[in-house]
């Protein structure tokens, strides 16, 4: 497995606000992580890449990569994880960037800082660029002057140069409008299947996760409450908390509806 | 405009003054407080020097005082809000209590109250004046910088491994400056005021040196027979303080971010 969270607990103060079991994503696997507004979802992204701390959390519990345990690491030994071994990609691209760099400065920086020269980091920048089909010049403009998908694919792109194996999506296509939500999505399945990566999106839309992911975990006020595979979650649930989920989806709970 | 003029007269001042010794140590009794004239436009001081020389010079007194001022108020205050606001927490804490027992007295009893104590002359009062003015920059700079360090991208830089000095360096600091730019546009004419304010009681600049305050305080003897001594200097502080508001007022209105965006939209 190449992410393996067990028993984690994420907590303010004493008051629990997340806790998972279990949550594994192998490479080349898209793992969903559903649920509503405030079920823990965020929370527990933070804390797999090591900053629910920051957030001023109490963490405990295990997150492996590739059997490595990441939870009580050092905090330079997590800065070189992060980015580098484990990306992540937000709700808001356009304010996931800072407005006064050009983007190409954002993406070259995040490439020298985990060990690349200026030249290395051009060329992967450029080359990750093509590969999420936006043109290698848009790297040249700055974060207002372009629109929320460029910008995304922009941060797949980024991870991407990064060569990351792990990817954390956190709702990266609830700001985005339909059509520019399928094309993100489509990448992200081209990122699975071509590159291997092991992704974890989190939404609160299940009808792109019963499109997108293989396995999902359903969370509910801070807790796992079912997972398995996509399709055995969504043809039978086991728990009426993701019965209602389902029932929220019109397409999803009444297929014979859109006919 | 009138704030260009200001830095360009300063600049130039000593091109554009008739009289340069009256803007040091020469005296000339035989012409002491004469009206306004020709040779002497402003007129003459109560020892003979001329006035339109010595408001000239002292655009590179209490405006330089400014300068320093705010300069120093920056350096010590921008790191120290910076810190504070990204860091929150103990460091947050300790400077905030600081500046709280700083702001806690009014700014120009407590710039008195330094002043009186040091030496007087202009380095004294400089200082005694940043002290006062240093935490108000804190205090801007902190609300900024912990609303900066709360925006995604932020986040996003610590999801990338980025190490802390350097988000603070890049991301937060140049994000959190913008609204010190407008203040110490806005503050310039008010360190003019203070300093003249404390050279006029006598505990800044001291005489031969052409200090606005300064000459407002020597000439307010002779206001009701002689008002040209204290008249344009007090006229060039005035003017001076509210060139640099209006110079605030519309750097605001470039570089605020509501009203840019409101520009963008």
């Amino acid at each position: 497995m190449k992410l393996e969270v067990r028993d984690l607990r994420v907590s303010f103060a004493g008051h629990p606000v997340a806790s998972v079991p279990e949550l594994t994503v192998d490479g080349g696997e898209i793992v969903g992580l559903v649920g509503e507004s405030g079920s823990g979802k965020s929370m527990t992204i933070l804390a797999i890449l090591g900053l629910a701390g920051t957030a001023g959390a109490a963490v405990t519990g295990s997150v492996r990569l590739d059997g490595q345990e990441l939870i009580g690491l050092s905090d330079a030994r997590l800065r070189a994880v992060r980015g580098a071994r484990i990306a992540a990609i937000f709700q808001s691209p356009s304010l996931a960037f800072n407005p006064v760099f050009r983007v190409g400065a954002i993406v070259s920086r995040a490439l020298r800082q985990h060990g690349l020269s200026a030249a290395e980091a051009g060329e992967r920048a450029d080359a990750a660029m093509r590969g999420v089909l936006l043109s290698p010049d848009l790297l040249r403009r700055y974060p207002a002057e372009l629109s929320g998908g460029q910008l995304q694919r922009v941060a797949i792109a980024l991870a991407l140069a990064l060569r990351a194996e792990v990817l954390l999506a956190d709702e990266p296509t609830s700001a985005l409008d339909v059509t520019v939500q399928a094309e993100v999505l489509e990448l992200l399945r081209e990122l699975r299947d071509s590159r291997g990566m092991a992704i974890l999106f989190v939404s609160h839309d299940l009808a792109v996760i019963a499109e997108l992911c293989d396995r999902v975990a359903v969370m509910r006020s801070g807790q796992v409450v079912e997972q398995g595979p996509t399709g055995q979650v969504i043809a039978a649930p086991r728990h009426d908390y993701t019965r209602e989920l389902l029932a929220a989806v019109p397409s999803l709970a009444d297929p014979g509806l859109g006919e | 405009m009138i704030a260009l003029l200001i830095v360009l007269v300063a600049v130039f001042a000593p091109l554009l003054v008739p009289y340069p010794a009256d803007a040091g140590t020469a005296t000339h009794p035989e012409i002491a407080l004469q009206p306004l004239s020709l040779q002497h436009l402003f007129g003459t001081d109560q020892v003979g020097r001329d006035v339109f020389s010595r408001v000239l010079a002292g655009t590179r007194v209490s405006p330089l005082v400014a300068v320093f001022v705010l300069l120093i108020s920056c350096a010590v205050g921008i790191p120290l809000g910076v810190v504070a606001g990204y860091f929150r927490g103990a460091p947050d804490e300790t400077v905030m209590r600081i500046t709280d027992i700083f702001l806690a007295f009014p700014p120009l009893l407590l710039a008195l109250a330094f002043a009186t104590v040091l030496p007087a002359n202009l380095t004294s009062l400089t200082i005694a004046i940043a002290i006062t003015w240093w935490p108000w920059y804190t205090r801007l700079v902190r609300g900024q910088a912990a609303s900066v360090a709360g925006r995604p991208y932020v986040e996003a830089c610590r999801a990338l491994g980025i190490p802390s000095w350097r988000i603070l360096l890049r991301h937060v600091l140049p994000n959190s400056v913008t609204p010190v730019i407008v203040q110490v546009s806005l503050d310039f004419g008010g360190v003019i005021l203070t300093a003249s304010a404390l050279s006029f009681l006598g505990l800044g600049a001291q005489d031969p040196t052409p200090d606005w305050g300064l000459m407002v305080a020597e000439g307010q003897n002779y206001f009701t027979t002689q008002w040209w001594v204290v008249t344009y200097p007090g006229l060039a502080i005035l003017l001076t303080a509210l060139a640099f508001n209006l110079l605030g007022d519309g750097l605001r209105d470039v570089l605020d971010p509501h009203s840019r965006w409101v520009g963008a939209r």
